[in-house]
């Protein structure tokens, strides 16, 4: 019998949902509302203090981890919902989905990597 | 065969027939919003590698008062995600058993709004802490 790669979607489907259901309201305040509106100093949320955040091998971890993870779940669960909203695209909306989410973990994984540690 | 006209009921809507299908929909909806966020920080981790003025254009366009908008209606979204990532959780999670009873789905309802929030306040305070 083959095997279903489902359950590698829906594992990487839930982590992101469980992230982004954990820290993603806290996630955008900071970066959304209150760093653009000054009320973190500009050291915090300026090119140096993102910079020195990003080379940290915890920070770039994290940085990572967001941005590929709150991915696969949009991804996963957008697939999932075209069905809902009646286009049967099969293969094409599946390959669009999770190709975003594959090419935007590898470029995110590439540009944290060039920034060094 | 091709000249019968069998009735088909249309589907057009369907998620409007019932509150618990919106609430579905509502839901799943929240995705794309997440996906926007994601976009818009790998989107400045991308502007950061390329430089200080770069990463200063893009901050300086998080400061647009329609991001600013965009971003409370996505803390909003994002709070909504919480609110029914925990309520749904009790039945994509395998039964938790305590003291030989089942967990009630509520139970496991407020313990992960409870962990989100600790988890949300540890995060802004850290925030704060690498602040100060």
């Amino acid at each position: 019998m083959k095997r279903s790669n489902q359950p590698v979607f829906w594992v990487l489907f839930g982590a992101g949902g469980m992230l982004s259901a954990l820290l993603g309201a806290a996630l955008v305040f900071v970066t959304g509302i209150a760093a653009p509106l000054h009320w973190l100093p500009t050291r915090t949320m300026g090119y140096e203090g993102v910079l020195a955040f990003c080379r940290n091998g915890a920070g770039k971890a994290f940085v990572f981890a967001v941005i590929s993870l709150f991915l696969w779940h949009g991804a996963h669960r957008i697939y999932h919902s075209l069905h809902d909203l009646g286009l049967h695209t099969g293969m094409v909306a599946k390959a669009a989905c999770y190709g975003l989410a594959a090419a935007a973990t590898i470029l995110a994984a590439a540009t944290l990597l060039q920034l060094g540690f | 065969m091709a000249l019968r006209r069998t009735y088909v009921r249309s589907m057009d809507g369907w998620w409007r027939r019932d509150p618990f299908f919106i609430h579905y929909m509502a839901r799943e909806a929240t995705a794309v919003f997440v996906v926007a966020y994601a976009l818009i920080l790998l989107a400045g981790v991308i502007r950061l590698s390329q430089g200080e003025a770069a990463f200063g254009e893009w901050l300086e366009g998080l400061a647009n008062p329609w991001s600013i908008a965009f971003h409370v209606a996505l803390c909003a979204i994002f709070a909504y995600h919480t609110w029914s990532w925990f309520r749904i959780m009790p039945k994509t999670m395998p039964p938790v058993v305590v003291g030989g009873r089942r967990l009630p789905g509520a139970a496991i309802t407020a313990l992960g709004l409870a962990a989100a929030a600790i988890a949300s306040a540890a995060f802004v305070a850290f925030v704060a802490w690498l602040a100060s």
